[in-house]
C-alpha cells in the first residue's frame, strides 16, 4: 500500500514480521517532500520499532484478521481458545497470555487477530463479569473509615472492591485498568 | 473559537497601523506556481489556490506597495496532527526590505497578539515554556545541518535526504524553548526567492519554527522572469515525470514579474499561530471542521 494510506491502527508486513501502527506522524516543512513517522508495535513480541518514509514510498500490508474465540481451559503452561465458528482449538504459551489470565473463566469471549493461521495474540473484551471467591466482611467501624477492602475473584486475582461488596457477589471489572467497576448481581 | 477570533482582529489592527491594505484575491485560479512536492486540487480545469502568493505579487508589480491578505489554501494529501488539506494563509508582502525584515515583522506581529491576548513573551507549548522575546534566535542552513546532520547540503545538494534529515534531526536539535529561525536555503530550494547576490549557492529564503512547528516562510522576492520561468519549468518536468500529468505555466504571473520592484514577502500558517497560541495539540483543535469532520 501507498505509504500515504497508512493509518494508526493499520498493520504492516516488515521482513515478514506483521506490526501494529501505534502512531503515525505525517510532516511536510518547507515545500519539501512529506516525510511519515511511524510508530510500530511487533505483533508477535510487542517490541517497537520507530521507522521513516517518504511520500510516494510503499509499504507492505500485513493481512490479519480478527476472529472470536472462547476460552475452554488451561493446563498450567496452555492456555486453549477454540474459533467459535470452526471450533477449532488453538494453544496460547502462558507467556503470551501474561496477566490476562486474570480475567479469563471458562466461556470468556476473545478475540484474536490471526495472520493467515499464525495467531497473534488476544484481545480481552472491555468488561468482564467474575465471581467474589474471598472478601473480608466488615466491621461496622470499618465501613465508616475504609471505602474499598480486598477481594479476591474466581480466577485468583486480587482486586479493591466497595465494603458492600460480599462473597458471592458478581462484580463487573474494566480489563484495560483490573479495576471495579459495578455490581452486577448479589448472592441471596 | 473565541481566541482565533481575536487572533485575526490583532493580526488585521497591526498590518493597518503599518499601512497595509487587506485584500482578497481569486481561490479558483487558471494556473498555480508549479511547486512538485505541493499538488492542487483541480476545479474543472482550473485548480484551488495553493498560496496567494501569484496574485499579490502582481499586484505589487502594478504599483501596490503594502498588501496583507488572510486566505483559505488548498494542497492535497496533507493531512496530519498539523496539515488539513484546506487552511489558512496568512501572507504579507512590500515593497523594499528583504527576508530578513519579513522574519522581524513576524516577531513583532507575534508578540502583538501575544500580549493583547494576556499572554505576554512567554508561552506554554505542549507543557513547554517558550521565550518569544526579541530578538529571535537564527541560524543558517548550512550551519543547522552540519551541526545536526553533519553535512552540508549547500555544497552537496541532495533533496530527499534533506527533508528527511531536516524533520528527523534538524528540527529536533532546535532548543525547545526559543523560536528559530532557519536561514539561507540552498540554491535549489529558493522557490520564489532571490539568491543570495554575492553568494549565488544560497537563496534569501527563511523558515521560522516555534515549538516544533513549521510557522512562517520568507523570501526577498525573485525579480528575474527568465529565471522564475526556468525554475517553474523544472517543476513542471519533474512533475510530469513522477506524476503523469501537465502542469499549466503561469505566464500571467511571468509577465509580472518582470515588473516587480525590490520587494519582499512571508506567508505564515494562521492555524499554526492559533495553535501556539491556545496550546493546541492538533489542528483539528482549532478549526470549525477538518476534512474528516466536514
Amino acid at each position: 500500500m501507498d505509504i500515504g494510506d497508512v493509518r494508526k491502527g493499520s498493520k504492516l508486513l516488515i521482513n515478514g514480521i506483521p506490526y501494529n501502527v501505534d502512531e503515525a506522524e505525517f510532516m511536510k516543512p518547507g515545500k519539501g517532500r512529506a516525510i511519515y513517522r511511524l510508530k510500530l508495535r511487533n505483533l508477535l513480541d510487542d517490541s517497537t520499532l520507530d521507522i521513516t518514509h517518504h511520500s510516494g514510498e510503499k509499504v507492505e500490508e500485513a493481512h490479519v484478521s480478527n476472529y472470536e474465540m472462547q476460552y475452554l481451559y488451561n493446563d498450567g503452561e496452555h492456555y486453549v481458545f477454540m474459533n467459535t465458528e470452526t471450533f477449532e482449538q488453538y494453544l496460547f504459551d502462558k507467556e503470551k497470555i501474561g496477566d490476562k489470565k486474570h480475567f479469563l473463566k471458562e466461556g470468556t469471549l476473545v478475540t484474536v487477530p490471526m495472520m493467515g493461521e499464525k495467531p497473534l495474540g488476544i484481545s480481552l473484551p472491555t468488561f468482564v463479569e467474575l465471581e467474589v471467591r474471598e472478601s473480608a466482611t466488615t466491621t461496622k467501624a470499618d465501613t465508616i473509615t475504609a471505602q474499598t477492602k480486598a477481594a479476591v475473584l474466581e480466577t485468583g486475582y486480587t482486586i479493591g472492591v466497595p465494603t458492600f461488596v460480599k462473597e458471592g457477589d458478581i462484580i463487573k471489572i474494566d480489563t484495560r485498568t483490573g479495576t471495579y467497576v459495578e455490581r452486577v448481581s448479589t448472592k441471596k | 473559537m473565541e481566541r482565533r477570533a481575536l487572533i485575526y482582529e490583532f493580526t488585521r489592527a497591526f498590518f493597518r497601523e503599518r499601512g497595509f491594505h487587506e485584500i482578497e484575491t481569486p481561490i479558483r485560479v487558471p494556473a498555480v506556481a508549479p511547486e512538485a512536492q505541493i499538488v492542487p486540487f483541480e476545479s474543472e480545469n482550473w485548480f484551488l489556490s495553493t498560496s496567494p502568493e501569484l496574485y499579490m505579487k502582481r499586484l505589487l508589480a502594478a504599483g501596490y506597495d503594502r498588501l496583507f491578505q488572510i486566505s483559505r489554501c488548498f494542497r492535497k494529501g496533507e493531512r496530519g496532527r498539523w496539515h488539513n488539506q484546506e487552511f489558512t494563509m496568512l501572507e504579507w508582502y512590500q515593497t523594499g526590505g528583504d527576508y530578513l525584515q519579513m522574519v522581524q515583522d513576524t516577531a513583532e506581529l507575534v508578540l502583538t497578539i501575544a500580549s493583547k491576548l494576556g499572554i505576554g513573551s512567554i508561552i506554554n507549548y505542549r507543557s513547554q515554556r517558550i521565550d518569544l522575546a526579541l530578538p529571535w534566535p537564527k541560524t543558517t542552513v548550512r550551519n543547522a545541518f552540519l551541526c545536526a546532520a553533519g553535512w552540508d547540503p549547500i555544497t552537496r545538494p541532495d533533496p530527499l535526504r534533506f527533508d528527511i534529515d531536516l524533520v528527523t534531526k534538524v528540527i529536533p536539535s532546535f532548543a525547545p524553548d526559543r523560536p528559530t529561525v532557519l536561514l539561507d536555503y540552498p540554491a535549489a530550494m529558493a522557490s520564489l526567492a532571490r539568491l543570495k547576490p554575492n553568494e549565488p549557492t544560497v537563496s534569501e529564503r527563511a523558515e521560522i519554527f516555534i515549538g516544533g512547528l513549521e510557522l512562517a516562510n520568507a523570501y526577498s522576492e525573485l525579480r528575474d522572469a527568465q529565471e522564475q520561468e526556468r525554475r517553474f519549468q523544472t517543476e513542471i518536468e519533474q512533475i510530469e515525470r513522477e506524476q503523469h500529468h501537465k502542469i499549466a505555466m503561469p505566464w500571467r504571473f511571468l509577465q509580472a514579474v518582470a515588473h516587480l520592484p525590490s520587494c519582499s514577502g512571508i506567508a505564515l500558517g494562521m492555524d499554526r499561530l492559533v495553535m501556539l497560541l491556545c496550546n493546541a495539540d492538533s489542528i483539528d483543535e482549532v478549526v470549525t471542521f477538518t476534512m474528516d469532520t466536514a
